[in-house]
């Protein structure tokens, strides 16, 4: 009897323990198969070099820079926004129906699909935002068009509730003593919240920052219509008063996930560009498996330090 | 002065007894500020409630946008056009056709293809990854020793990170040839290839969901199974796996709405071909890879245009009810087990 009951346990133990090992098996597929096929083309002129002979040869770095600076504009307006939600949240709003709407609200943004996000950064930001601001502004057609700038706002309000969930999470870990002992020395919640609550959490909401721009750097839907571009023989720079470079917010970009998806379906031959679309899926997956495995780390530590605390 | 403080500390200690998950919403709400003071933290406060509402705001604008443009398709398109139209076949009888050509001379907008091409993708994706999670969640909560679980967690966090477009790539250009070998499709991009592609998105999903929901179960469960005598897998299948039931629901949910929401993946994957069938080896085209490949050449302000905004409106919708349910389902494990 408990021989034919142990019998059926270990099958079923064994049937959850291959679909574990199944995932594994299929991350290190995916890795290897991409590190392999894609490491041939990797070299400093094919991170550093623009595509030539019509995009079959030459490298990705307009697409890497565009990378870089559209989720750096994403960061920066995603952050402050998610970290400001995520304060009130955890500190000001209670448990009441507000914050169980608020709550609800931020579970449903995060499973918003990434191609209605793209459809909002079009009929929203583009159109409405940008064109209205150009009425205002009198400024002909220049807002009103896609753009770095509305790309990184649809992938803000896209990474806006991976940064609240794991804002939350860090201040959540904050102990109550050191915020009893705060107001017990006559702080009031601001200064409380300000010097003792966000300094303890601030590595947790940098995992919070790291994996959002992870996130962002790897979305495509979003950005296919507001701004990526297929091909620029130049790079999004401009000169602030003439003299100081920086990055043009009102310039389209090449993107490395929007140059895979393009590379693999539009290209005039497919087969021929074959080294470069493992290379940039690479290069793409590097960049994004480091930031992770980073924010992985990162996070483990920060428990341990709390829970030594 | 010294009164209310020492009353803050004591609501303080209380309230953490009654409840371990939210320590914080002490102090402020004893304390009388004044004067400057109070102005500045009453200042802070409404400028993190406005933050704090913003992702209702953003919801809500997100609805507005795109009915405002999808519902403009229907002052040009007939609701019985959603569905299909009537045409003549070869021999002059009369039949109803079920095709989506909004570019063709006589545009057609029926989303019945593209709903079957959506649910051909994203049912046996969420079937598969439901057994696959579920089975790796299982593991993850009950079965693997700590240190195993501290390694296995942050493989199937990456699994997550990795870009639906490397995925989709890696499903246009290896899987879809082994798919082809081994059943010898007509097509090479299928439904099939998409939903294979797709499955690797929400496995992580459902995975990590389960293990939540089975680690929520109280430890008292198992010791009483233990008790009465039960197999490890006996308490597992018995007691912990229908207490966390819904938990797990809500996971399977949750991964069915990413899957009808993917892009990347199906759009590279599964063909493209906009065909009402329900053949699960034909090649398919997606609500989402539908206004993937044709709102970039839409004509701002064309019928094509606003027809692509209203099938966004409908996945919209759709992938809203799906999450709402999952959520309420979530809401309900919370009580049951008084979390």
């Amino acid at each position: 009897m408990k021989l034919g009951r142990n019998i059926v346990g270990v099958f079923f133990e064994g049937l959850c323990r291959g679909c574990a090992l199944l995932v594994c098996v299929a991350v290190l597929a995916i890795l290897g198969f991409i590190f392999v096929k894609g490491a041939g083309s990797i070299s400093w002129d094919f991170l550093s070099t623009a595509p030539s002979d019509g995009m079959t040869h030459g490298g990705i770095f307009p697409a890497i820079f565009g990378t870089v600076a559209i989720t750096l504009l994403m960061i920066v307006m995603a952050l402050p926004l998610g970290v400001a939600a995520a304060v009130y949240l955890n500190e000001y709003a209670g448990r009441g129906r507000g914050a169980r709407f608020i709550r609800a609200a931020i579970n449903n943004l995060a499973g918003v699909p990434s191609i209605v996000f793209g459809l909002f950064g079009v009929g929203f930001f583009v159109l409405f935002v940008g064109r209205n601001l150009d009425r205002v502004l009198q400024t002909g057609l220049l807002f009103g068009q896609p753009a770095m700038l509305w790309a990184a706002a649809t992938l803000a309000v896209l990474v806006l509730p991976v940064i609240i969930v794991t804002t939350e999470e860090a201040l959540k870990a904050v102990p109550l003593s050191h915020r009893e002992a705060a107001y017990g020395l006559g702080a009031t919640r601001w200064q409380m919240i300000r010097r003792v609550v966000l300094p303890q959490a601030l590595p947790g909401i940098l995992t919070g920052a790291i994996l959002s721009i992870s996130r962002g750097a790897g979305e495509t839907a979003p950005i296919l219509f507001t701004g990526a571009a297929y091909f620029l023989p130049r790079l999004p720079v401009t000169k602030l008063f003439g003299a100081i470079p920086m990055i043009n917010p009102l310039d389209q970009f090449m993107e490395l996930a929007y140059h895979i998806f393009i590379m693999a379906t539009q290209s005039t031959n497919v087969e021929l560009t074959r080294p470069i679309q493992y290379g940039t899926a690479l290069v793409l997956l590097a960049l994004t498996f480091t930031l992770n495995l980073g924010a992985i780390l990162m996070r483990i530590r920060f428990r341990r330090k709390l829970r030594r605390a | 002065m010294e009164p209310l403080v020492q009353k803050t500390l004591v609501t303080g200690s209380a309230e953490a007894k009654s409840s371990s998950r939210s320590p914080v919403s002490t102090g402020g709400g004893l304390r009388q500020y004044h004067g400057r003071q109070r102005l500045r933290e009453g200042l802070i406060h409404a400028f993190l409630a406005v933050n704090g509402y913003l992702a209702i705001f953003l919801i809500a604008l997100i609805f507005l946008f795109l009915f405002k443009e999808g519902f403009q398709a229907l002052k040009t398109v007939q609701p019985l056009q959603w569905i299909g139209h009537k045409t003549l076949d070869f021999d002059g009888r009369e039949v109803f056709r079920f095709i989506w050509q909004p570019l063709s001379s006589t545009p057609k907008y029926s989303l019945m293809p593209l709903l079957s091409g959506s649910f051909l993708v994203a049912l046996p994706a969420t079937l598969l990854s439901t057994v696959i999670g579920i089975g790796c969640g299982v593991y993850l909560a009950e079965l693997a020793s700590p240190r195993v679980r501290e390694l296995l967690k942050p493989v199937v966090e990456l699994l997550a990170g990795i870009p639906t477009v490397v995925i989709g790539f890696l499903a246009l250009s290896v899987l879809a040839s082994v798919v082809q070998s081994v059943f010898h499709t007509q097509f090479r991009l299928n439904a099939f290839v998409g939903a294979l592609g797709v499955s690797l998105v929400i496995i992580p999903v459902i995975a990590s969901m389960t293990e939540d929901a089975l680690r929520a179960v109280p430890n008292e469960l198992r010791e009483a199974s233990y008790g009465l005598g039960a197999t490890r897998w006996e308490t597992l299948s018995r007691v912990i796996l229908p207490a966390g039931i819904s938990g797990i629901s809500a996971s399977i949910l949750l991964g069915m709405g990413r899957a009808l929401g993917e892009t990347m993946i199906v759009l590279m994957a599964t063909g493209n071909a906009a065909v009402f069938t329900a053949d699960i080896f034909s090649s398919v085209r997606t609500m989402t890879a539908t206004i993937a490949a044709e709102l970039g050449s839409a004509a701002q302000g064309s019928e094509v245009y606003y027809a692509l905004f209203f099938v966004g409106s409908v996945l919209f919708t759709l992938t809203f009810l799906i999450n709402l349910v999952s959520e309420i389902v979530v809401e309900r494990m919370r009580r049951r087990l008084r979390l």
